[in-house]
């Protein structure tokens, strides 16, 4: 308990410098909000598997790991592979939190639509921010919410006015490398950032966003990042979080999506990286027949554990719900899936269907998958499902059956597993890069045009 | 080609086959027909090398090889084919990748060289005519969605590519409309040839109208009751099982 204390006091230190540092360059509001997040924070203290929520991950490697905020880049840095320049309309890449102008580029964007840093936003015309920012994603009740609130400095400001159709995607790339080094610090802390994004669609607009997590080094970091997402009435929102974390990295997501009458938000979020990932996605379906379809896919080996919340929050009539996550746990990884479905009164006529699909390939991975339903109201469809497996031994024998061995029959059938939802990623190269990495991963030498 | 020794194989504590003795020879065609549950598909997937059966007695002699000690994919390699009864579906696979995989592995195993995608696309082209199988059947995941007649024409196209010495086909006449039916004959009937042996499990005569098979076996009860000609099969569609049945209890009650 006392580690706990002492733990928090390093944030507070942290916090106290964070406030000071050049606050004239700050609105107000801004600080009265960091500073009511950091007093929840420490009220709240690091969630402990004691709590429903976090049962299951254990987050004592963050507890217990010393981190200080991360410095900029001083020097080039390899981010080719992962860029999406070819396709985005606008990208912007952050490293280790902080936002590089130099390896970001901004040209190619519609009329009237603004993405920006969001430390340039506040600096700036701070007010185009205050009505959403910080509005949505609960620092009252989450830990590491309230901890990205405090600190939180940078980030992406995205911004659609109404009536505008933005084809080409948005990339947000965050770039995280222990190698360049904490900002203050000799070095003995691993780096720690807190982005923050803030995603607005006006009415009757469509864009496309991608938010990439990488890692550079085979190092321990800590990201925690909070993504807020505001969709008006007729809007239609595609959003995919790809987290290619270094092998060691702590990671821990929350993202908030508050969406109007008649819209539609498909997200999808993969998870190949980090050592400790938790992925909180809350969806509030707030506007009459609304829709989402929340895809996931996590693949994971060695020590990694990976959990996914989902929250989906049916407050209003008509408003439908599809969600398909699907699991491929091998070495000694671990996988967690709640998935909630809240149908509030209001909302006759839901109709919500979950599935979380498992794949084990190894006898010491473990999934933990809980889906819950509160439904407050009669008049609704809610299906759920679970499946934790094997490959299916029909098949492996068909393959066999054909000369075809045994690893490769297995590596073709994970592949095949993983390809529904690979499938439903739209955005080409993000699709084709990420069957790449599968394929690699299970020692396949094909390209995924030739599988499919 | 291929010798089964009084074969007996259970699953869990049921015996299914209870003593098969069959002789197969290069270039022979045997039809293999019985009632429902008589063991035909266990029989096969046995050949094949399916491990969910065990084997209690008896020997399996392949091209001067034990057969039963070989993993399925090398039992492939080395030249036996099954056609399923009820072809897996693996969606998020094409057929012709893993069909390419297979001629490669294949190859490979006799020291060939591996095909190019090119050579490769030749290949099926030319295989493709012998079922009327279009190629974007091809390219879709590996049956699913395919129609029943599709599914059985699938199979017999996958054994064309991979030319088989011994071809297994587990009632790949079953559930096709008259058309299906000439076409997946006529495919049979055109990889027929000397050095390649057959297998034909089916329920019926109307298939062997179009393949002639050279001997008819009855299998009941997990052993094969009855051997002839083609007139066998004749005889079956004409008069059912039961007969059969009732001479095989006969004979057993004799030895008894
Ligand atoms: N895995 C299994 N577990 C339990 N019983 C099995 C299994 N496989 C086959 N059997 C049983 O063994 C018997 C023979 O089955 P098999 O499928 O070989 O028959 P078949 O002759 O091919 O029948 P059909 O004409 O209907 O295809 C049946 O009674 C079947 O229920
Ligand atoms: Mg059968």
């Amino acid at each position: 308990m006392l580690q706990v204390a002492e733990k928090l006091d390093s944030y507070r230190v942290d916090f106290e410098r964070i406030k000071r540092d050049s606050a004239d360059r700050r609105p107000q509001w801004i600080d009265h909000i960091r500073t009511a997040a950091f007093g929840r924070f420490v009220e709240l203290g690091f969630p402990t598997t004691r709590l429903e929520d976090w049962k299951y991950t254990n987050v004592a490697p963050i507890v217990k790991t010393p981190f200080a905020r991360a410095g900029q880049a001083q020097r080039m840095l390899p981010i080719e592979p992962f860029t999406l320049e070819e396709v985005a309309c606008a990208q912007l890449v952050f490293v280790n939190g902080q936002y590089s102008s130099d390896l970001s580029s901004l040209e190619k964007l519609p009329e009237g639509t603004i993405v920006s840093s969001l430390a340039t936003v506040l600096a700036g015309n701070s007010a185009s921010v205050e009505a959403h920012l910080a509005q949505y994603a609960s620092y009252h009740d989450q830990a590491f919410v309230a901890l990205n609130t405090a600190f939180m400095e940078d980030g992406a400001f995205v911004s659609i006015p109404k009536d505008t159709i933005v084809e080409a995607p948005i990339h947000l790339l965050f770039i995280s490398s222990a190698r360049l080094g904490p900002a203050d610090d000799g070095g003995s802390s691993a780096p720690v950032s807190y982005p923050r994004n803030l995603v607005l669609v006006g009415s009757h607009s469509q864009a496309r966003i991608i938010e990439s997590y990488v890692g550079l080094e085979h190092d321990v970091y800590f990201t925690d990042v909070v993504t807020e997402i505001v969709g008006g009435e007729n809007a239609a929102i595609d959003y995919y979080k790809v987290q290619r974390e270094s092998e060691e990295a702590l990671h821990v997501a929350t993202v908030q999506a508050q969406l109007g009458r008649s819209s539609t938000f498909s997200s999808h979020a993969i998870d190949l990286g980090g050592a400790l990932v938790r992925n909180d996605l809350n969806v509030a379906l707030e506007g009459e027949g609304a829709e989402c379809t929340l895809n996931g896919l996590y693949m994971v080996t060695g020590r990694q554990h990976v959990d996914n919340h989902t929250r989906i929050d049916h407050v209003q009539p008509h408003c439908t719900s599809r969600e398909l996550y699907k699991g491929i746990l091998d070495g000694k990884s671990r996988g967690v899936f709640s998935g909630k479905i809240v149908v509030h009164k209001a909302a006759q006529k839901t109709d919500a269907k979950q599935a979380n699909k498992n794949l084990l390939l190894s006898e010491d991975a473990v999934i933990d998958s809980k889906p819950q339903l509160e439904i407050f109201n009669n008049d609704v469809k809610c299906t759920h499902g679970t499946t934790i497996g094997q490959h299916d031994q029909e098949a492996i024998f068909y393959l066999r059956s054909r000369g075809v061995d045994l690893a490769a029959a297995r590596s073709l059938l994970t592949y095949a597993f993983a390809s529904e939802l690979l499938g439903r990623i739209k955005v080409a190269p993000v699709r084709t890069r990420l069957a790449a990495l599968l394929l690699t991963r299970l020692g396949n030498g094909s390209t995924p045009e030739e599988i499919l | 080609m291929l010798n089964i020794k009084n074969l007996h194989a259970k699953v869990g504590d049921k015996e299914i086959l209870r003593g098969i003795n069959l002789v197969v020879k290069a270039g022979e065609i045997h039809a293999v027909m019985g009632p429902n549950g008589s063991g035909k598909t266990t029989l096969a997937h046995l050949l094949a090398g399916r491990d969910s059966y065990e084997v209690t007695a008896g020997e399996v002699i392949y091209e001067g090889k034990d057969l039963l000690q070989m993993p399925p994919e090398e039992r492939a390699r080395e030249g036996v084919f099954l056609a399923f009864q009820y072809p897996v579906e693996i969606p998020g696979v094409s057929t012709s990748y893993f069909l390419k995989a297979a001629v490669n592995a294949t190859r490979k195993h006799h020291g060939l060289e591996e095909l190019d995608a090119i050579d490769f696309l030749n290949l099926i082209k030319e295989k493709m005519k012998l079922v009327e199988l279009d190629q974007g059947l091809l390219n879709r995941p590996l049956n699913e969605g395919f129609s029943g007649g599709e599914k059985k024409r699938n199979e017999i196209f996958q054994m064309a590519v991979l030319e088989p010495k011994l071809a297994i086909l587990d009632e790949t006449d079953s559930g096709l409309d008259i058309d299906a039916l000439r076409i997946i004959a006529n495919g049979i009937d055109a990889l027929r040839g000397p050095d390649r042996a057959m297998i034909l499990i089916t329920h019926y005569q109307r298939l062997l109208n179009y393949v002639t098979p050279d001997f008819v076996h009855v299998l009941s009860e997990g052993r094969i009751v009855k051997s002839g000609g083609r007139a066998l099969a004749l005889e079956l569609e004409a008069k059912g099982y039961d007969w059969i049945k009732a001479e095989a209890d006969l004979a057993q009650q004799t030895i008894v």
